[in-house]
């Protein structure tokens, strides 16, 4: 409860995660806002159905709640003049020239903070990626305060949890990505990074995952746990093996 | 979203550009083709004429027929765009038959174009309109790009927005030299540009569009030119499939024993990973383009067997450094492990 989780990814594609943690919080009965600025629905859908989670019907039922970034962002750009008295669309800062997240925030808050009759069990905010945000004319500041807020709302004052997804990259040129990432490495309680792996390519061993524990939060003189394992991506699920394991080996 | 790394001279960047509209015409594609630099009218004159001869016996790549078959899906596209006429020397199972060849030496002939519609957009002849978008801190000639897109999406029914249209057919865009000072952008010409967010949101709308109707794009962006890099990580996180394109024209490697054969490098830096939570990742990432005469292909990397005494120095370092990176299958492999230090 109330933890920030960050999922890190270098030099491969870090995405199977943010399935897995959609699926995992809604098949938990958690009520999920799921910020995704990348891809569009239908791709997390027909992700999720292999792992056996229907979105369009947890969206019906209002566990979840879904900002689909690219539509958002064209209903923004190209919508039509009548949707001007609604409510500032929460990518707003597109259009303005000292961009700033509140409208998103706004909109986080908005669909988590639980209504009337809700009886799902802790909020969840999910946000792939959060890389995409620098991208779009944000500062790292600009999005440093954005989860620094939502985790006041959803973690402290709602006990739900945050899971959020950053790239980079050791020999990354991109310092605002890298500001950002390294902040929020030290603000998180639980990292998952993926990595593709040192020695290059290979069909059996996709990548490599550290699981890092972050007990150093917790308790003043506590060291992190460090777990690594290697992983290899099938169609409906990731399997996990220990380093060098990989039954391609064996 | 196709992005392509364009080589230094923009020779071989072109021809994949051109193999991509030339295909869209064959296949009875719509067309959009936006450039700054030479009109479209003229880059749709230079399209190679496509090969009808059924006896030509080669293995294909996948292809954007991956785009023809979700034809009928309301959204998201991608292009797959791995050539027309790719070569690899490891024959898959399967000899599907993707796309078509085309003959680099001949152009397209006039009548193929007339039972497609084509939309150009050349930004010199645009400049004049006004812009009827939403400000929203881009550079102006994108913004006029992204305006003429989705009025072409929305206008010619590719959203899915008349449902009386019958026939569903695909648009395929291409956007030339994005990036480039000609789209006053100025990424090309200096390490800390004025504004460096108008590129990585030009991709971000236009992935949006592409998402939201039976479209598929290619970009092509003169890479080498851009000094901050950070933009190009951006960029490739914002795009489905990368693809770099490195010739040989003017570099040492021109001369290398190791390369003789070919003409440029094709580095995969990216592939498409939607709809599944895996990707189509191929045997090997070393690949290696040649234009020879009628025929443009794709290649595996091969290593030509060393015939020569001393192998020279300077090629030492090359070759052990290939020999890594390639995987098992090249004929002459053995030779590169004798560079290699165990």
């Amino acid at each position: 409860q109330g933890r920030l989780t960050l999922l890190r990814d270098s030099r491969t594609d870090g995405s199977f995660l943010v399935h897995h943690f959609l699926s995992f919080y809604l098949r938990a009965g958690c009520k999920v806002c799921f910020v995704a600025l990348l891809q569009s629905f239908s791709h997390y859908n027909i992700v999720a159905q292999k792992l056996g989670v229907n979105l369009t019907a947890a969206k019906e039922r209002g566990q979840l709640v879904f900002l689909e970034g690219l539509k958002c962002c064209l209903e923004l750009l190209f919508g039509e003049e009548e949707e001007q008295p609604r409510q500032p669309s929460p990518l707003q800062f597109l259009r303005e020239s000292t961009p700033e997240l509140r409208a998103l925030f706004d909109f986080v808050r908005v669909s988590l903070t639980p209504t009337d009759g809700d009886s799902w069990k802790g909020p969840v905010l999910l946000v792939d990626d959060l890389s995409v945000l620098l991208s779009l004319g944000a500062t790292p500041v600009a999005v440093l305060d954005f989860i620094h807020y939502c985790r006041v709302s959803v973690c402290s004052q709602l006990k739900g949890n945050v899971v959020v997804l950053v790239h980079s990259s050791e020999d990354s040129e991109d310092e605002e990505n890298e500001l950002l990432v390294n902040s929020l490495c030290h603000h998180s309680d639980l990292i998952l990074w993926a990595e593709g792996l040192a020695t290059g390519f290979c069909k059996d061993v996709h990548g490599q995952i550290r699981i890092i524990k972050r007990m150093s939060l917790q308790q003043a003189g506590e060291q992190d746990l460090i777990q690594v394992y290697q992983y290899k991506i099938q169609d409906r699920n990731v399997t996990f093996f220990a380093r060098g394991l990989s039954s391609a080996v064996l | 979203l196709v992005f392509t790394e364009e080589d230094k001279y923009g020779l071989y960047s072109n021809l994949l550009f051109k193999y991509f509209l030339a295909e869209g015409i064959v296949c009875g594609h719509d067309l959009f083709v936006a450039s700054a630099k030479e009109h479209p009218d003229n880059i749709l004159k230079e399209l190679p004429a496509p090969l009808l001869d059924d006896t030509y016996e080669k293995e294909m790549g996948e292809e954007a027929a991956a785009v023809k078959s979700e034809d009928f899906q309301d959204s998201m596209k991608i292009a797959w765009r791995y050539q027309n006429l790719p070569k690899m020397e490891a024959s898959p199972a399967t000899f599907t038959k993707f796309g078509h060849y085309y003959d680099v030496s001949k152009k397209m002939p006039p009548e193929l174009f007339q039972s497609i519609k084509w939309h150009s957009f050349y930004l010199h002849e645009e400049l004049s309109s006004q812009p009827e978008m939403k400000p929203c801190n881009m550079n102006s000639a994108y913004a006029r790009l992204l305006q003429s897109i989705q009025k072409i999406i929305s206008q010619e029914g590719f959203d899915g927005s008349d449902p009386q249209k019958k026939q569903k057919n695909i648009l395929r865009i291409g956007i030339h030299d994005l990036g480039s000072p000609l789209w006053g952008d100025d990424i090309c010409c200096s390490d800390t540009p004025e504004d460096i967010h108008s590129l990585t949101k030009f991709l971000y709308i236009l992935r949006g569009l592409l998402r939201k109707s039976l479209s598929a794009c290619i970009v092509t962006v003169p890479a080498h030119l851009i000094q901050n890099k950070a933009i190009m990580e951006r960029v490739t996180n914002l795009s489905d499939m990368v693809v770099g394109l490195e010739s040989f024209i003017g570099s040492e490697r021109e001369t290398n024993p190791l390369y003789k054969d070919y003409h440029g490098l094709v580095h995969v830096r990216q592939i498409p990973r939607l709809n599944s939570l895996i990707c189509d990742v191929s045997d090997t990432k070393d690949l290696a383009f040649r234009l020879k005469r009628k025929l443009f292909t794709i290649e595996r990397l091969h290593l030509p067997p060393d015939l020569s005494d001393t192998v020279s120095r300077a090629s030492k370092q090359d070759l052990a450094e290939s020999a890594k990176l390639l995987s098992s299958g090249c004929g002459a492999m053995a030779i590169g492990k004798k560079h290699l230090d165990f």
